[in-house]
Protein backbone atom coordinates (compact mmCIF):
# COMPACT_ATOMS: atom_id res chain seq x y z
CA UNK A 1 0.00 0.00 0.00
CA UNK A 2 1.15 3.34 -1.30
CA UNK A 3 0.13 6.61 0.23
CA UNK A 4 -0.18 10.50 -0.86
CA UNK A 5 -0.04 13.79 1.55
CA UNK A 6 -3.66 14.33 0.86
CA UNK A 7 -4.31 11.03 2.55
CA UNK A 8 -5.32 8.51 -0.35
CA UNK A 9 -3.92 5.43 -0.22
CA UNK A 10 -3.18 3.04 -3.15
CA UNK A 11 -2.94 -1.04 -3.86
CA UNK A 12 -1.72 -1.88 -7.17
CA UNK A 13 -1.94 -5.34 -8.38
CA UNK A 14 -0.97 -5.84 -12.41
CA UNK A 15 -1.32 -2.71 -14.08
CA UNK A 16 -4.66 -1.72 -11.64
CA UNK A 17 -4.87 0.54 -8.85
CA UNK A 18 -7.21 0.62 -6.08
CA UNK A 19 -7.75 4.01 -4.49
CA UNK A 20 -9.01 4.82 -1.25
CA UNK A 21 -8.37 7.36 1.96
CA UNK A 22 -6.78 6.43 5.23
CA UNK A 23 -7.79 5.75 8.24
CA UNK A 24 -6.52 8.97 9.52
CA UNK A 25 -8.49 11.00 7.13
CA UNK A 26 -11.89 8.83 7.43
CA UNK A 27 -11.56 9.53 10.74
CA UNK A 28 -10.77 13.48 10.36
CA UNK A 29 -13.52 13.61 7.77
CA UNK A 30 -16.39 12.50 10.69
CA UNK A 31 -19.40 10.37 9.71
CA UNK A 32 -19.49 10.34 5.86
CA UNK A 33 -23.31 10.46 4.17
CA UNK A 34 -22.50 10.47 0.86
CA UNK A 35 -19.85 9.55 -1.81
CA UNK A 36 -19.87 10.61 -5.51
CA UNK A 37 -17.57 7.75 -6.96
CA UNK A 38 -16.12 8.57 -10.35
CA UNK A 39 -17.61 6.43 -13.70
CA UNK A 40 -15.74 4.21 -15.72
CA UNK A 41 -14.09 5.38 -18.62
CA UNK A 42 -13.06 8.30 -17.01
CA UNK A 43 -9.52 9.11 -17.65
CA UNK A 44 -7.77 11.46 -14.42
CA UNK A 45 -4.28 13.03 -14.25
CA UNK A 46 -2.21 12.59 -10.96
CA UNK A 47 -4.35 15.42 -8.31
CA UNK A 48 -7.03 15.67 -10.10
CA UNK A 49 -10.29 15.57 -8.82
CA UNK A 50 -11.43 11.87 -8.65
CA UNK A 51 -14.21 11.36 -5.91
CA UNK A 52 -16.07 13.68 -3.58
CA UNK A 53 -16.62 12.55 -0.13
CA UNK A 54 -19.68 14.32 2.34
CA UNK A 55 -19.62 14.00 6.26
CA UNK A 56 -22.58 15.65 7.94
CA UNK A 57 -21.37 19.06 7.68
CA UNK A 58 -18.85 19.54 4.48
CA UNK A 59 -17.88 18.01 1.31
CA UNK A 60 -14.21 17.22 0.62
CA UNK A 61 -12.45 16.38 -2.34
CA UNK A 62 -10.92 13.55 -3.50
CA UNK A 63 -7.94 13.72 -5.57
CA UNK A 64 -6.45 11.14 -7.62
CA UNK A 65 -3.22 9.45 -6.39
CA UNK A 66 -2.08 8.04 -9.79
CA UNK A 67 -2.76 8.96 -13.80
CA UNK A 68 -5.00 6.64 -15.68
CA UNK A 69 -8.39 5.42 -16.98
CA UNK A 70 -10.73 4.70 -14.42
CA UNK A 71 -12.31 1.20 -14.56
CA UNK A 72 -14.33 0.83 -12.22
CA UNK A 73 -16.09 2.97 -9.13
CA UNK A 74 -17.17 1.50 -5.92
CA UNK A 75 -21.25 1.71 -6.56
CA UNK A 76 -21.39 0.19 -3.26
CA UNK A 77 -20.93 3.14 -1.24
CA UNK A 78 -23.78 5.14 -2.94
CA UNK A 79 -26.25 2.63 -0.70
CA UNK A 80 -23.52 2.52 2.02
CA UNK A 81 -21.40 5.91 2.40
CA UNK A 82 -20.91 4.33 6.44
CA UNK A 83 -18.63 1.70 4.90
CA UNK A 84 -15.69 5.16 4.30
CA UNK A 85 -15.87 5.45 8.05
CA UNK A 86 -15.79 1.47 8.81
CA UNK A 87 -13.47 0.07 6.55
CA UNK A 88 -11.10 2.90 4.83
CA UNK A 89 -8.24 1.18 3.57
CA UNK A 90 -10.14 -1.94 2.39
CA UNK A 91 -14.10 -2.10 1.61
CA UNK A 92 -14.22 1.59 1.36
CA UNK A 93 -12.33 1.75 -0.97
CA UNK A 94 -13.27 4.69 -4.22
CA UNK A 95 -12.31 3.82 -7.66
CA UNK A 96 -9.68 1.16 -9.59
CA UNK A 97 -8.06 3.28 -11.93
CA UNK A 98 -5.59 1.41 -15.19
CA UNK A 99 -2.53 2.80 -14.49
CA UNK A 100 -1.28 5.01 -17.01
CA UNK A 101 2.30 5.65 -15.52
CA UNK A 102 3.64 3.06 -12.78
CA UNK A 103 6.74 5.54 -11.83
CA UNK A 104 3.87 7.41 -10.03
CA UNK A 105 3.45 4.96 -7.42
CA UNK A 106 7.01 4.02 -6.89
CA UNK A 107 7.29 7.55 -5.72
CA UNK A 108 4.47 7.63 -3.44
CA UNK A 109 4.89 7.56 0.58
CA UNK A 110 5.18 3.74 1.60
CA UNK A 111 3.47 2.85 5.18
CA UNK A 112 6.38 3.77 7.41
CA UNK A 113 7.33 7.35 5.63
CA UNK A 114 3.00 7.94 5.86
CA UNK A 115 3.20 7.76 9.68
CA UNK A 116 6.05 9.72 9.67
CA UNK A 117 4.43 12.18 7.70
CA UNK A 118 1.24 11.88 9.92
CA UNK A 119 3.39 12.73 12.83
CA UNK A 120 4.50 16.00 11.92
CA UNK A 121 0.60 16.66 11.53
CA UNK B 1 -8.24 14.23 0.19
CA UNK B 2 -8.65 17.94 0.99
CA UNK B 3 -7.99 19.19 4.51
CA UNK B 4 -9.02 22.78 5.80
CA UNK B 5 -7.14 23.06 8.96
CA UNK B 6 -6.22 26.75 10.06
CA UNK B 7 -3.82 27.92 12.81
CA UNK B 8 -5.38 28.58 16.21
CA UNK B 9 -3.24 31.83 17.11
CA UNK B 10 -5.25 34.78 18.43
CA UNK B 11 -8.28 32.79 18.86
CA UNK B 12 -10.07 33.64 21.97
CA UNK B 13 -11.23 31.01 24.51
CA UNK B 14 -14.08 30.25 26.16
CA UNK B 15 -14.57 29.56 29.90
CA UNK B 16 -15.15 25.96 29.07
CA UNK B 17 -11.82 25.28 26.53
CA UNK B 18 -9.83 23.11 29.15
CA UNK B 19 -13.21 20.83 29.76
CA UNK B 20 -13.47 20.52 25.78
CA UNK B 21 -9.98 19.21 25.55
CA UNK B 22 -10.39 17.39 28.46
CA UNK B 23 -13.46 15.59 26.86
CA UNK B 24 -11.67 15.09 23.39
CA UNK B 25 -13.46 17.59 21.53
CA UNK B 26 -12.10 18.55 18.10
CA UNK B 27 -11.72 22.42 18.24
CA UNK B 28 -11.78 24.64 15.02
CA UNK B 29 -11.91 28.59 14.87
CA UNK B 30 -15.71 29.94 14.80
CA UNK B 31 -16.87 33.07 15.48
CA UNK B 32 -13.10 34.46 16.37
CA UNK B 33 -12.68 31.63 19.48
CA UNK B 34 -11.65 28.01 19.65
CA UNK B 35 -14.90 26.00 20.05
CA UNK B 36 -15.44 22.23 19.86
CA UNK B 37 -16.83 21.06 16.42
CA UNK B 38 -17.26 17.70 17.50
CA UNK B 39 -16.67 15.01 20.92
CA UNK B 40 -15.54 11.21 20.78
CA UNK B 41 -18.77 10.13 19.16
CA UNK B 42 -19.06 12.60 16.11
CA UNK B 43 -21.67 14.75 14.73
CA UNK B 44 -23.84 12.13 13.66
CA UNK B 45 -24.66 10.24 17.05
CA UNK B 46 -24.06 14.12 18.84
CA UNK B 47 -27.56 14.77 16.90
CA UNK B 48 -29.01 11.48 17.28
CA UNK B 49 -28.25 11.76 21.11
CA UNK B 50 -30.00 15.32 21.44
CA UNK B 51 -32.92 14.52 19.62
CA UNK B 52 -33.23 11.83 22.01
CA UNK B 53 -32.06 12.59 25.26
CA UNK B 54 -30.06 15.91 26.27
CA UNK B 55 -27.72 17.69 24.48
CA UNK B 56 -25.34 20.42 26.65
CA UNK B 57 -23.81 22.57 24.41
CA UNK B 58 -21.18 25.61 25.20
CA UNK B 59 -22.39 28.60 23.65
CA UNK B 60 -19.98 31.00 25.27
CA UNK B 61 -18.71 32.79 22.31
CA UNK B 62 -22.03 34.94 21.91
CA UNK B 63 -22.40 37.85 23.09
CA UNK B 64 -24.36 38.61 26.33
CA UNK B 65 -25.28 42.46 27.54
CA UNK B 66 -27.77 44.57 29.77
CA UNK B 67 -29.15 47.60 27.86
CA UNK B 68 -29.85 50.24 30.81
CA UNK B 69 -31.99 53.16 31.17
CA UNK B 70 -35.25 54.96 31.54
CA UNK B 71 -36.99 53.21 29.29
CA UNK B 72 -34.63 50.57 27.72
CA UNK B 73 -36.99 48.64 25.97
CA UNK B 74 -38.25 52.41 23.79
CA UNK B 75 -34.78 52.78 23.00
CA UNK B 76 -33.84 49.12 22.16
CA UNK B 77 -36.87 49.56 19.43
CA UNK B 78 -35.11 52.27 17.44
CA UNK B 79 -32.53 49.34 16.45
CA UNK B 80 -35.02 46.23 16.80
CA UNK B 81 -38.03 44.95 15.38
CA UNK B 82 -39.77 43.29 17.78
CA UNK B 83 -42.06 44.94 20.02
CA UNK B 84 -39.96 45.35 23.50
CA UNK B 85 -42.09 47.84 25.12
CA UNK B 86 -44.59 45.04 25.65
CA UNK B 87 -42.78 42.10 26.60
CA UNK B 88 -43.53 40.92 29.86
CA UNK B 89 -40.92 39.94 32.69
CA UNK B 90 -39.95 37.05 32.75
CA UNK B 91 -40.27 36.79 28.85
CA UNK B 92 -37.86 36.20 26.33
CA UNK B 93 -38.65 37.46 22.59
CA UNK B 94 -36.40 37.75 19.39
CA UNK B 95 -36.01 40.22 17.21
CA UNK B 96 -33.94 41.11 14.55
CA UNK B 97 -31.01 44.16 14.48
CA UNK B 98 -31.89 46.20 11.26
CA UNK B 99 -30.14 48.67 8.86
CA UNK B 100 -31.59 51.35 7.37
CA UNK B 101 -32.79 49.21 4.10
CA UNK B 102 -34.34 47.09 5.95
CA UNK B 103 -31.48 44.31 5.96
CA UNK B 104 -30.76 41.61 8.94
CA UNK B 105 -27.04 43.53 10.88
CA UNK B 106 -28.36 40.50 13.41
CA UNK B 107 -30.71 38.29 14.89
CA UNK B 108 -31.12 38.23 18.45
CA UNK B 109 -32.48 37.14 21.68
CA UNK B 110 -33.73 39.79 24.22
CA UNK B 111 -35.56 39.07 27.45
CA UNK B 112 -36.61 40.64 30.70
CA UNK B 113 -35.28 38.59 33.53
CA UNK B 114 -35.94 40.69 36.14
CA UNK B 115 -35.81 44.46 37.27
CA UNK B 116 -32.01 45.45 35.47
CA UNK B 117 -33.23 46.58 32.21
CA UNK B 118 -32.63 43.99 29.12
CA UNK B 119 -30.57 41.44 28.65
CA UNK B 120 -29.44 40.63 24.94
CA UNK B 121 -28.00 37.93 23.59
CA UNK B 122 -26.66 38.21 20.31
CA UNK B 123 -24.19 35.58 17.56
CA UNK B 124 -20.76 36.12 18.56
CA UNK B 125 -19.29 36.91 15.23
CA UNK B 126 -21.39 39.68 14.90
CA UNK B 127 -21.66 41.22 18.29
CA UNK B 128 -18.51 43.94 17.89
CA UNK B 129 -20.47 45.80 15.59
CA UNK B 130 -23.94 44.90 17.16
CA UNK B 131 -22.74 46.43 20.24
CA UNK B 132 -21.40 49.63 18.32
CA UNK B 133 -24.80 50.53 16.80
CA UNK B 134 -26.77 50.16 19.43
CA UNK B 135 -24.41 52.07 22.28
CA UNK B 136 -24.46 54.55 19.11
CA UNK B 137 -28.33 54.58 18.58
CA UNK B 138 -29.08 54.87 22.42
CA UNK B 139 -26.81 57.46 22.98
CA UNK B 140 -27.96 59.55 26.06
CA UNK B 141 -31.20 57.22 26.30
CA UNK B 142 -29.55 54.12 27.41
CA UNK B 143 -26.39 52.03 27.79
CA UNK B 144 -24.99 49.21 26.87
CA UNK B 145 -23.22 46.86 28.82
CA UNK B 146 -21.17 43.56 27.91
CA UNK B 147 -21.10 40.97 30.05
CA UNK B 148 -17.69 39.85 29.11
CA UNK B 149 -17.43 37.77 32.49
CA UNK B 150 -20.35 34.81 31.79
CA UNK B 151 -20.77 32.10 30.29
CA UNK B 152 -23.82 30.54 27.97
CA UNK B 153 -24.21 26.91 28.05
CA UNK B 154 -27.07 25.52 26.25
CA UNK B 155 -29.18 22.40 27.55
CA UNK B 156 -31.41 20.91 25.04
CA UNK B 157 -33.47 18.10 24.40
CA UNK B 158 -35.95 15.83 25.62
CA UNK B 159 -34.81 15.18 29.07
CA UNK B 160 -33.55 18.83 29.56
CA UNK B 161 -36.51 19.67 32.14
CA UNK B 162 -36.07 16.96 33.82
CA UNK B 163 -32.52 16.71 34.23
CA UNK B 164 -32.24 20.58 35.34
CA UNK B 165 -35.11 20.86 37.69
CA UNK B 166 -32.94 18.55 39.69
CA UNK B 167 -30.53 20.83 40.46
CA UNK B 168 -33.15 24.17 39.97
CA UNK B 169 -36.71 23.07 40.49
CA UNK B 170 -37.67 26.67 39.32
CA UNK B 171 -36.80 25.47 36.16
CA UNK B 172 -39.75 22.99 35.50
CA UNK B 173 -41.88 25.89 36.25
CA UNK B 174 -41.21 27.84 33.23
CA UNK B 175 -42.67 26.97 29.81
CA UNK B 176 -41.21 28.18 25.94
CA UNK B 177 -39.54 31.64 26.23
CA UNK B 178 -39.67 32.35 29.76
CA UNK B 179 -36.45 33.88 31.03
CA UNK B 180 -35.61 34.41 34.93
CA UNK B 181 -32.85 35.86 36.82
CA UNK B 182 -32.53 32.92 39.77
CA UNK B 183 -29.94 31.59 41.81
CA UNK B 184 -29.08 28.41 40.49
CA UNK B 185 -25.57 26.14 41.31
CA UNK B 186 -25.29 28.56 44.03
CA UNK B 187 -24.19 31.37 41.69
CA UNK B 188 -26.67 34.30 40.23
CA UNK B 189 -27.79 32.97 36.75
CA UNK B 190 -30.03 33.69 34.29
CA UNK B 191 -31.90 31.07 33.01
CA UNK B 192 -34.14 31.19 29.61
CA UNK B 193 -36.80 27.94 28.16
CA UNK B 194 -35.40 28.15 24.81
CA UNK B 195 -32.56 27.12 22.22
CA UNK B 196 -31.65 26.40 18.94
CA UNK B 197 -32.16 23.01 18.08
CA UNK B 198 -35.92 22.83 17.89
CA UNK B 199 -35.93 20.55 21.26
CA UNK B 200 -36.96 21.77 24.24
CA UNK B 201 -34.62 22.97 26.37
CA UNK B 202 -32.65 25.70 28.60
CA UNK B 203 -29.98 28.80 27.67
CA UNK B 204 -27.87 28.53 31.27
CA UNK B 205 -25.80 32.37 31.53
CA UNK B 206 -23.75 31.69 34.79
CA UNK B 207 -20.38 33.60 35.30
CA UNK B 208 -17.36 32.28 33.91
CA UNK B 209 -15.69 31.26 36.88
CA UNK B 210 -18.49 28.82 37.75
CA UNK B 211 -18.90 27.97 34.25
CA UNK B 212 -16.98 24.21 34.33
CA UNK B 213 -18.68 23.31 37.64
CA UNK B 214 -21.89 23.65 36.54
CA UNK B 215 -21.31 22.16 33.14
CA UNK B 216 -19.48 19.42 35.01
CA UNK B 217 -22.39 19.26 37.18
CA UNK B 218 -24.65 18.82 34.34
CA UNK B 219 -22.58 16.14 32.49
CA UNK B 220 -22.49 14.02 35.31
CA UNK B 221 -25.83 13.15 34.66
CA UNK B 222 -26.20 10.02 32.15
CA UNK B 223 -28.80 11.37 29.94
CA UNK B 224 -26.59 14.05 28.97
CA UNK B 225 -23.76 14.62 26.80
CA UNK B 226 -21.50 17.29 25.56
CA UNK B 227 -22.50 18.27 22.13
CA UNK B 228 -20.55 19.87 19.34
CA UNK B 229 -20.86 23.34 17.03
CA UNK B 230 -21.28 20.26 13.90
CA UNK B 231 -24.56 18.73 15.43
CA UNK B 232 -25.65 22.23 16.61
CA UNK B 233 -25.86 23.30 12.84
CA UNK B 234 -27.50 19.84 11.74
CA UNK B 235 -29.80 20.51 14.62
CA UNK B 236 -30.73 23.99 13.97
CA UNK B 237 -30.92 23.32 10.50
CA UNK B 238 -33.52 20.39 10.94
CA UNK B 239 -35.51 22.96 13.05
CA UNK B 240 -35.66 25.22 10.44
CA UNK B 241 -33.84 28.01 12.09
CA UNK B 242 -32.11 30.33 9.56
CA UNK B 243 -28.56 31.15 10.40
CA UNK B 244 -27.15 34.38 10.60
CA UNK B 245 -23.89 34.74 8.01
CA UNK B 246 -25.63 31.98 6.17
CA UNK B 247 -29.44 32.79 5.44
CA UNK B 248 -29.22 35.98 6.98
CA UNK B 249 -27.42 38.96 5.87
CA UNK B 250 -27.37 42.57 5.66
CA UNK B 251 -29.33 42.31 2.09
CA UNK B 252 -32.24 39.76 3.65
CA UNK B 253 -34.93 41.72 5.50
CA UNK B 254 -36.63 39.75 7.87
CA UNK B 255 -39.95 39.47 5.56
CA UNK B 256 -37.67 37.53 2.90
CA UNK B 257 -36.19 35.30 5.58
CA UNK B 258 -39.70 34.32 6.88
CA UNK B 259 -39.34 36.18 10.26
CA UNK B 260 -42.21 38.19 9.92
CA UNK B 261 -43.14 37.61 13.38
CA UNK B 262 -39.92 39.38 14.05
CA UNK B 263 -41.64 42.69 13.54
CA UNK B 264 -43.89 42.97 16.38
CA UNK B 265 -47.71 44.40 15.67
CA UNK B 266 -47.09 47.53 17.29
CA UNK B 267 -44.47 48.53 15.29
CA UNK B 268 -45.96 47.54 12.05
CA UNK B 269 -48.65 49.90 12.76
CA UNK B 270 -46.25 52.65 14.19
CA UNK B 271 -43.24 52.00 11.37
CA UNK B 272 -41.15 53.78 13.20
CA UNK B 273 -37.98 51.43 12.91
CA UNK B 274 -34.87 51.03 10.51
CA UNK B 275 -36.20 49.72 7.17
CA UNK B 276 -39.59 50.22 7.90
CA UNK B 277 -40.29 51.56 4.42
CA UNK B 278 -39.12 48.19 2.64
CA UNK B 279 -40.07 46.40 5.49
CA UNK B 280 -44.01 47.19 5.30
CA UNK B 281 -44.29 47.31 1.26
CA UNK B 282 -42.99 43.47 1.77
CA UNK B 283 -45.36 42.80 4.20
CA UNK B 284 -48.02 43.66 1.88
CA UNK B 285 -47.15 41.39 -0.29
CA UNK B 286 -44.01 43.18 -2.37
CA UNK B 287 -41.46 40.54 -2.20
CA UNK B 288 -39.01 39.12 -5.09
CA UNK B 289 -37.77 36.47 -2.83
CA UNK B 290 -38.55 34.08 -0.14
CA UNK B 291 -37.09 31.71 2.50
CA UNK B 292 -37.33 28.09 0.74
CA UNK B 293 -36.96 24.59 3.03
CA UNK B 294 -36.58 22.42 0.85
CA UNK B 295 -36.02 18.37 0.69
CA UNK B 296 -33.38 16.84 -1.75
CA UNK B 297 -34.78 14.11 -3.23
CA UNK B 298 -31.63 12.20 -4.85
CA UNK B 299 -27.53 12.66 -4.39
CA UNK B 300 -25.22 14.39 -2.72
CA UNK B 301 -26.23 17.08 -0.43
CA UNK B 302 -26.71 20.91 -1.14
CA UNK B 303 -24.83 23.02 0.40
CA UNK B 304 -24.68 26.70 0.73
CA UNK B 305 -24.07 28.12 -2.39
CA UNK B 306 -25.71 25.42 -4.63
CA UNK B 307 -28.28 26.64 -7.44
CA UNK B 308 -31.96 26.28 -7.44
CA UNK B 309 -33.71 25.86 -10.35
CA UNK B 310 -37.13 25.05 -11.47
CA UNK B 311 -37.86 21.91 -13.23
CA UNK B 312 -37.09 23.31 -16.82
CA UNK B 313 -33.64 23.84 -14.67
CA UNK B 314 -33.63 27.79 -14.87
CA UNK B 315 -31.72 29.48 -12.17
CA UNK B 316 -34.40 30.82 -9.67
CA UNK B 317 -32.34 31.07 -6.30
CA UNK B 318 -29.28 29.95 -4.36
CA UNK B 319 -29.15 27.93 -1.14
CA UNK B 320 -27.79 29.50 1.72
CA UNK B 321 -27.27 26.77 4.26
CA UNK B 322 -27.69 22.89 3.60
CA UNK B 323 -26.26 19.77 4.81
CA UNK B 324 -27.42 16.08 5.64
CA UNK B 325 -30.39 15.58 7.99
CA UNK B 326 -29.52 12.90 10.87
CA UNK B 327 -33.00 12.62 11.90
CA UNK B 328 -34.56 12.52 8.20
CA UNK B 329 -31.54 10.53 6.74
CA UNK B 330 -31.72 12.78 3.71
CA UNK B 331 -30.19 15.91 2.70
CA UNK B 332 -32.02 19.42 3.19
CA UNK B 333 -31.80 22.42 2.16
CA UNK B 334 -32.45 26.45 3.58
CA UNK B 335 -32.67 28.85 0.32
CA UNK B 336 -34.20 31.78 -1.24
CA UNK B 337 -36.10 31.73 -4.42
CA UNK B 338 -39.10 33.62 -6.09
CA UNK B 339 -42.64 33.86 -3.92
CA UNK B 340 -43.73 31.85 -7.12
CA UNK B 341 -41.79 29.12 -6.09
CA UNK B 342 -42.29 28.81 -2.28
CA UNK B 343 -45.30 26.61 -2.00
CA UNK B 344 -45.24 23.66 -0.39
CA UNK B 345 -45.12 20.91 -2.34
CA UNK B 346 -43.38 23.04 -5.37
CA UNK B 347 -40.84 20.59 -7.12
CA UNK B 348 -37.60 21.97 -7.41
CA UNK B 349 -33.92 21.35 -8.43
CA UNK B 350 -30.64 22.23 -6.82
CA UNK B 351 -27.43 21.89 -8.90
CA UNK B 352 -24.90 20.63 -7.03
CA UNK B 353 -21.33 20.23 -8.66
CA UNK B 354 -22.71 21.22 -12.33
CA UNK B 355 -25.77 17.91 -11.60
CA UNK B 356 -29.26 18.79 -11.70
CA UNK B 357 -30.91 17.04 -8.46
CA UNK B 358 -34.33 16.49 -7.92
CA UNK B 359 -35.62 18.49 -4.84
CA UNK B 360 -39.37 19.91 -3.40
CA UNK B 361 -40.35 22.55 -1.13
CA UNK B 362 -41.50 21.34 1.97
CA UNK B 363 -42.95 23.19 5.80
CA UNK B 364 -40.55 24.53 8.54
CA UNK B 365 -39.59 23.18 10.43
CA UNK B 366 -38.24 19.93 8.25
CA UNK B 367 -38.62 18.12 12.10
CA UNK B 368 -41.22 19.16 14.30
CA UNK B 369 -40.32 21.37 17.50
CA UNK B 370 -41.25 20.33 21.03
CA UNK B 371 -40.88 23.44 22.78
CA UNK B 372 -42.85 23.87 25.81
CA UNK B 373 -45.59 26.18 25.50
CA UNK B 374 -48.03 25.46 28.20
CA UNK B 375 -47.41 23.19 31.45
Amino acid sequence: MRFTKDHEWVIVEGDVATVGITAYAAEQLGDVVFVETPEAGKVVKQGEGLAVVESVKAASDVYAPVSGEVIEGNGELAGAPETVNALPESGGWFAKIKLANPAEVDALMDRDAYEAFLGTL
Amino acid sequence: MSSQDSSDQDLKKTPLYDAHVAAGARMVPFAGYSMPVQYKDGVLKEHLWTREHTGLFDVSHMGQARIRGENPAKSFEKVVSADYQGLKAGKQRYGVLLNADGGIVDDLMTARPDEDGLFVVVNGACKDNDYAIIARELAGEASVTRLEDCALLALQGPEAAAVLAAHVPEAAQMVFMDARALSAFGVDAIISRSGYTGEDGYEISVPADAAERVWNTLLADERVKPIGLGARDSLRLEAGLPLYGHDLDETVSPIEAGLNFAVGKSRREAGDYLGAARIGKELAGELSRVRVNLKVLEGAPAREGAEIADEAGNVIGKVTSGGFAPSLGVPIAIGFAPPAYAAVGTKLKVIVRGKPAAAEVVASPFVPNRYVRKL
